[in-house]
């Protein structure tokens, strides 16, 4: 079932569009559906966004003033900068105008007349490749003023962002956008009531936007049977690491990981053993091979094991990948992408790559091991967004689910001291 | 610091009015800044404090804040780089398929370390996060634009040799 990546050749041009149904569901709804009707339809089907924290699409809508004397925006997040994940940019490249239709129905359910489409500032081709898109869209009369002859007027105009992951999170986003420093907003005030200027904001991620027209052509119940009822639809699953045949799938919610490994990735490179997998970008807690041989991929199977589906970026890692090595590298990551605003985050960030450098150099203690689980959950939760989590999670859980592959590491290495120091770890 | 920031001619004509049309896509002027900021990057490499300055008489924002934002932006270069940025990435993905050894073998083929040039103002090397592209991983990017992917000792070495003649 593929709602998005259809197997349609140059779907991306807009009359190959236009000729497979596409802009006729706008034309349709601008007639014959009053905005909360679409609202209604969105809420109904059960469309949890795609961004990474699975929130219900439907109701954040709703918490968009209805009346209200100052301008709404609506934001489509294409910052895609969570290590693992490459699936907006398959949208941007096969389905365009899907993801633009999809944004003018929304603009349409909640009274929006701007959007901005937030791209993160390496996908320079990608940026290319949708401004044409928009470019075709706004000749033809889909975007702009008087949209096909009604009085609903949208504009959509990029932003390209400039190397900051932290700009995904979506009050830094709206900075970002005003042309500040990317640092996340104190929440409350949620952007619903203050958001871009201070003025009413909903943000979407670019997936969530693609799914729109065709829940709106189709209706909630064709959706709702798609996949796993409580997180219904596809998704894009981004598959990288130790398989044949990595790559964008889209496919049901529910699906077995194993399928996605073996029956659209080609299985693993050499037929080597699984060791571990990140199943939705590097801030979501690992699997170990038991896990990855029997999970589905949806929130609440995931959720059970204490994981979570984030962006769907799928990294498969096989027997010989030194997990510590790779913790080290996420860790540097978050380090890295901190702003620095708040304590926990700034300064636990660079602790945890500290520590974790250390016992890859070979210098770690077994209370190390502890520690680190002690500075995640001093991170956790005690930040303003939720980087300072994504930053913990990854370390807490692959400490817990993969702790002899640190023990072993602290004592081989202190076996292989030089014979005073050896001496001395006897004691 | 010369007092010459107000002579610099850092726009063309055109490219004034391209500006003119991206303070319309926003209610407040200063939202501008990014785009504006890209602008000054793409034409010169880098965005000096002089050209800083320049942009904030334009859109009036104060040097400080524009200052801030630059430095900010990790693909935004306060300093003046090589011709060619070549921008390896090491995260998870391309890490284990050999991004950190790619990154070694083109910082010790170029004798410079992350974040330097070389003697010739040609390279500059950077170890970078991931660039969303881990299903052709190892991969780089050149120059904040193109995509280099799936790539290999041999094929690093046929892409300098092209670029150096490219830009020489
Ligand atoms: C540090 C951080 C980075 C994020 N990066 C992204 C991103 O690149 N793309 C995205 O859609 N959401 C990202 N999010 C989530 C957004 O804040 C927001 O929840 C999402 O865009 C909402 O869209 P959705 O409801 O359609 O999923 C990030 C969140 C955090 C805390
Ligand atoms: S890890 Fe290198 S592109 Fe994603």
């Amino acid at each position: 079932m593929k709602i998005i990546l259809k197997d349609i050749p140059d779907l991306q041009k807009l009359d190959i569009y236009e000729s497979n149904g596409g802009y006729s569901t706008l034309k349709k709804a601008l007639k014959d559906m009053s905005p909360d009707d679409i609202i209604n339809e969105v809420k109904a089907s059960n469309l949890r966004g795609r961004g990474g924290a699975c929130f219900p699409t439907g109701l954040k809508w709703t918490f968009m003033p209805k009346v209200t004397e100052k301008p709404k925006y609506l934001c489509c997040n294409g910052d895609e900068s969570e290590p693992g994940s490459f699936k907006d940019r398959e949208i941007f490249e096969k389905n365009p105008h899907q993801f633009i239709e999809g944004t003018l129905l929304s603009c349409y359910a909640m009274g929006i007349k701007t959007a901005y489409v937030y791209i993160r500032g390496e996908y320079y081709k990608w940026i290319n490749l949708l401004q044409k898109a928009i470019d075709d869209a706004y000749k033809k009369g889909y975007i702009g003023k008087n949209i096909l002859g009604t009085n609903f007027s949208t504009d959509i105009y990029i932003h390209r962002g400039a190397g900051a992951y932290i700009c995904g999170e979506e009050s830094a986003l709206m900075n970002s956008i005003e042309g500040k420093r990317g640092y996340p907003r104190v929440k409350p005030p949620f952007p619903a009531t203050y958001g871009l200027w201070g003025n009413p904001t909903t943000i979407n991620n670019i997936e969530t936007l693609a799914n729109i027209p065709e829940i709106i052509k189709n209706g909630h119940e064709w959706f709702l049977k798609i996949g796993e009822p409580k997180h219904p639809g596809t998704l894009l699953f981004g598959v990288s690491g130790h398989i044949n045949k990595p790559g964008v799938y889209e496919l049901e919610t529910g699906t077995p990981l194993m399928t996605i490994i073996n029956d659209y990735c080609g299985g693993m490179i050499d037929g080597k053993e699984i060791k571990m997998v990140i199943p939705g970008g590097s801030s979501m807690p690992p699997l170990t091979k038991e896990e990855a041989l029997t999970i589905k991929m949806d929130d609440a199977s995931l959720k059970a094991i204490g994981s979570a589906i984030g962006t769907a970026g799928v990294i498969v890692m096989n027997e010989d990948t030194d997990i510590v090595k790779v913790l080290e590298r996420i860790s540097q990551f978050y380090y890295h992408e901190s702003c620095g605003q708040c304590t926990p985050c700034r300064e636990g960030t660079g602790w945890l790559m500290r520590i974790l450098k250390r016992i890859n150099n070979g210098e770690g203690r077994i209370e190390d091991l502890d520690l680190l689980t002690d500075v995640s959950q001093n991170i956790e939760g005690n930040t303003i967004c939720a980087l300072g989590d994504a930053a913990a999670w990854p370390v807490k859980w692959t400490v817990k689910k993969f702790r002899d592959e640190f023990e072993k590491k602290i004592k081989k290495e202190s076996v292989s001291l030089p014979v005073k120091n050896k001496v001395h770890s006897l004691r | 610091m010369n007092n010459n920031e107000n002579n610099i001619i850092l726009f063309s004509n055109d490219e004034l009015k391209n500006i003119e049309d991206i303070k319309s896509h926003y209610p407040d002027s200063k939202s501008a800044l990014l785009p504006v900021l890209w602008i000054v990057q793409e034409k010169y490499g880098w965005i000096s404090e002089d050209s800083m300055k320049c942009v904030g008489d334009l859109l009036d924002i104060p040097y400080e804040h524009i200052l801030g934002v630059v430095t900010f932006y990790t693909m935004f270069n306060s300093k003046p780089i090589g011709k060619v940025h070549l921008q390896i990435c090491t995260n998870v993905s391309c890490m284990i398929k050999g991004g950190r050894e790619l990154f070694k073998y083109v910082s010790d083929k170029l004798g410079v370390k992350n974040k330097e040039t070389t003697s010739d103002g040609m390279f500059t090397i950077e170890e970078v996060e991931c660039l969303g592209s881990c299903e052709s991983a190892p991969m780089m990017q050149v120059n904040n634009k193109e995509f280099y992917e799936n790539l290999t000792k041999e094929k690093i070495d046929k892409l300098l040799e092209e670029l150096h003649k490219k830009n020489i």
